[in-house]
């Protein structure tokens, strides 16, 4: 126990997060108070939340546009007829499941190898807590400052130390076709990468160190000892944190925006930047919904499949 | 550990934790020493990590170009007015959803994930229409209102966890000894609710702090706009002309950011996973 308190750093001022807990019991049986105490998060709820959302998958059913005279009228379909023959769409869309995919695997990879490392006693274990805030706690904007600085082909550390390194005089990452996808889903993963070990650290934290210490006992490797010990109970925390990931980082707009804007050619226009240049520039609220509610479509089905994989998984709570 | 480590394999640890640490460190070490440097370093092909000659010029310089003292004000208002409102709206919901299983806080929690889902411009449009309807584009509290409705799925998610690490034994014990309900709220779960009510509103405070998209589309002109809004303007159509303005600028916003989150980062953890793990 010793052993393992050394490791949790924070466990006594966290709230007992974990499976171990016991359900909650209810305190007030009867119910008296409970509306009134519920309302004041509910109204506001509702109202500017629940209403305006389903007003928004309304909107893509109709030919709303900004600035104009005429009555909105109901055009049904008609949006997602013109969604379906519009390449620009369909290539954002491809560019977005692209950069999901491309940031949110590398970045659960190198988050799970950074919280195993967190987790044993290792000298610059607090430092490494410490650098993984900054990454969390920036504004999105000052991360794409940031990598501007970083990519910036005269003043940019990057090329220089390409420079220094002979590897040739380096090149504008940002602004090449064929480098700015990469060079943006470089900077996504550095942005989210610490917040992931951070969450995994802390999922990492209830695993039952008896079973590690019996396993080990029994000789199992390193190897083992993750696969048969740490994993299952890892997976169910692992199984959210990639989905949510995945939902944030499709759904994403200020880091791409601040980074390239969707340049060179569309090439890094993610479907966010996509929908709010048609919905704020160009005044097509409806299509700009419509546009919207693919995403959520297309979202939900991969998210089905990917959680899919937690019922399968039997022996999880 | 007590696993007994072979010497190898730990320099092989730290070797990877050192990777770690130069990967996480050294954008912001760039930035750091970008907005240190005198133009003429900037300008120069063999750019250094420390400047030769460090100056504050640059900060200077951001405060001539952009308005920067007047966005910082109305970020700091927006935030805290935000964080305020979605904690003291958030906090007896939470209550009820931690302490009662209804269908009432499933159907909470079913709408926290999936408001998580949902991309924001579905929400900007309407939101947007009637904001104009209500002549609350372009104002303060029209984006306090967004940036509260906003922070609530998650204030709602790590409130209850905290809630739920509150034992219940506490509250029905003091209900025996004869205190009324609202007594055992005021005088036994509050205090121990506090720290996490505090940790929800900072998050709260920095995520409407560091947020853009919303910002961009509800505030109009520069006066009213909040810091993220006003950082954009320092790219220009072309790319960054200025790059010390741009990253004295930017390691000025990240700033108070920084500092809360070092406080309560923990915190932050254990209630997402809290939230995340028991629903």
């Amino acid at each position: 126990m010793t052993l393992a308190s050394a490791t949790v750093r924070s466990g006594k001022h966290d709230p007992p997060a974990g499976p171990q807990d016991e359900r909650p019991r209810p305190v007030d049986r009867k119910g008296a108070g409970t509306w009134f105490l519920v309302l004041p998060a509910l109204i506001p709820i509702l109202i500017l939340s629940v209403g305006p959302l389903l007003y928004g998958i309304a909107l893509a059913f109709t030919d709303a546009q900004s600035g104009r005279t005429r009555s909105t009228q109901w055009v049904g379909g008609l949006n997602f007829q013109d969604l379906l023959h519009d390449t620009l769409f369909w290539d954002s869309f491809r560019i977005g499941l692209v950069w999901a995919f491309g940031v949110t695997v590398p970045q659960f990879v190198l988050a799970l190898g950074l919280a195993l490392l967190l987790n044993q006693n290792l000298r610059m274990r607090w430092l490494a807590r410490a650098l993984a805030i900054i990454p969390w706690a920036m504004p999105e904007v000052v991360v794409g400052i940031m990598w501007r600085l970083v990519y910036n082909p005269d003043a940019g550390v990057l090329n220089e130390t390409i420079r220094d390194l002979g590897l040739g005089d380096g090149r504008d990452w940002l602004t090449g076709l064929a480098t700015a996808l990469p060079a943006v889903i470089v900077v996504g993963v550095w942005a989210g990468m610490p917040q992931t070990a951070v969450a995994l650290l802390a999922g990492l934290q209830n695993t039952p160190h008896e079973l590690h210490e019996a396993a080990a006992l029994d000789g199992a490797g390193a190897w083992r000892r993750f696969r048969t010990v740490t994993w299952p109970v890892l997976r169910p925390v692992a199984l959210a944190i990639t989905a949510l990931n995945f939902i944030w980082n499709f759904n994403s707009f200020a880091l791409v925006y601040v980074l390239t804007n969707g340049g060179p050619g569309g090439r890094t226009r993610l479907p966010m930047l996509f929908a709010y240049e048609e919905a704020f520039h160009y005044g097509q609220f409806g299509y700009a919904a419509a546009m919207g509610c693919v995403m959520v479509a297309v979202i939900s089905v991969i998210l089905a499949v990917h959680l899919a994989g937690r019922l399968r998984g039997g022996e999880d709570r | 550990m007590s696993m007994r480590t072979s010497r190898t394999a730990r320099a092989g640890q730290y070797a990877a934790l050192l990777g770690y640490l130069v990967f996480l460190a050294f954008p912001f070490l760039w930035l750091i020493s970008t907005a240190f440097k005198p133009a003429r370093e900037l300008g120069s092909l063999h750019p250094t990590w420390i400047p030769d000659h460090p100056t504050l010029d640059n900060f200077r310089k951001a405060f001539d170009e952009q308005p920067l003292l007047q966005a910082a004000a109305n970020s700091l208002s927006a935030a805290v007015c935000a964080a305020l409102i979605a904690v003291v709206v958030a906090t007896p919901m939470a209550y009820v959803m931690a302490r009662r299983r209804s269908r009432l806080s499933t159907a909470a929690t079913g709408w926290v994930v999936i408001s998580q889902a949902f991309p924001l411009v579905l929400l900007i449009i309407p939101l947007f229409l009637i904001l104009k309807n209500l002549h609350l584009i372009n104002t303060r509290w029209g984006l306090i209102m967004v940036y509260a409705v906003w922070a609530l799925p998650f204030a709602l998610w790590m409130l209850v966890g905290y809630v739920r690490a509150v034992p219940a034994e506490l509250e029905e014990a003091a209900s025996v000894d004869g205190a009324g309900r609202l007594r055992t709220l005021v005088s036994v779960t509050a205090p121990l609710l506090t720290p996490g009510i505090v940790a929800t509103a900072l998050f709260a405070f920095i995520t409407a702090w560091n947020e853009l998209f919303f910002a961009l589309v509800l505030l109009k002109t520069p006066e009213k706009q909040t810091l993220p809004v006003v950082l954009t303007h320092f790219i220009g159509a072309e790319g960054a002309a200025d790059l010390g303005p741009l990253a004295a600028a930017a390691f000025l916003a990240t700033l108070p950011s920084l500092v809360i989150f070092a406080i309560i980062q923990r915190r932050i953890t254990g209630g997402m996973l809290a939230g995340a793990v028991k629903s």
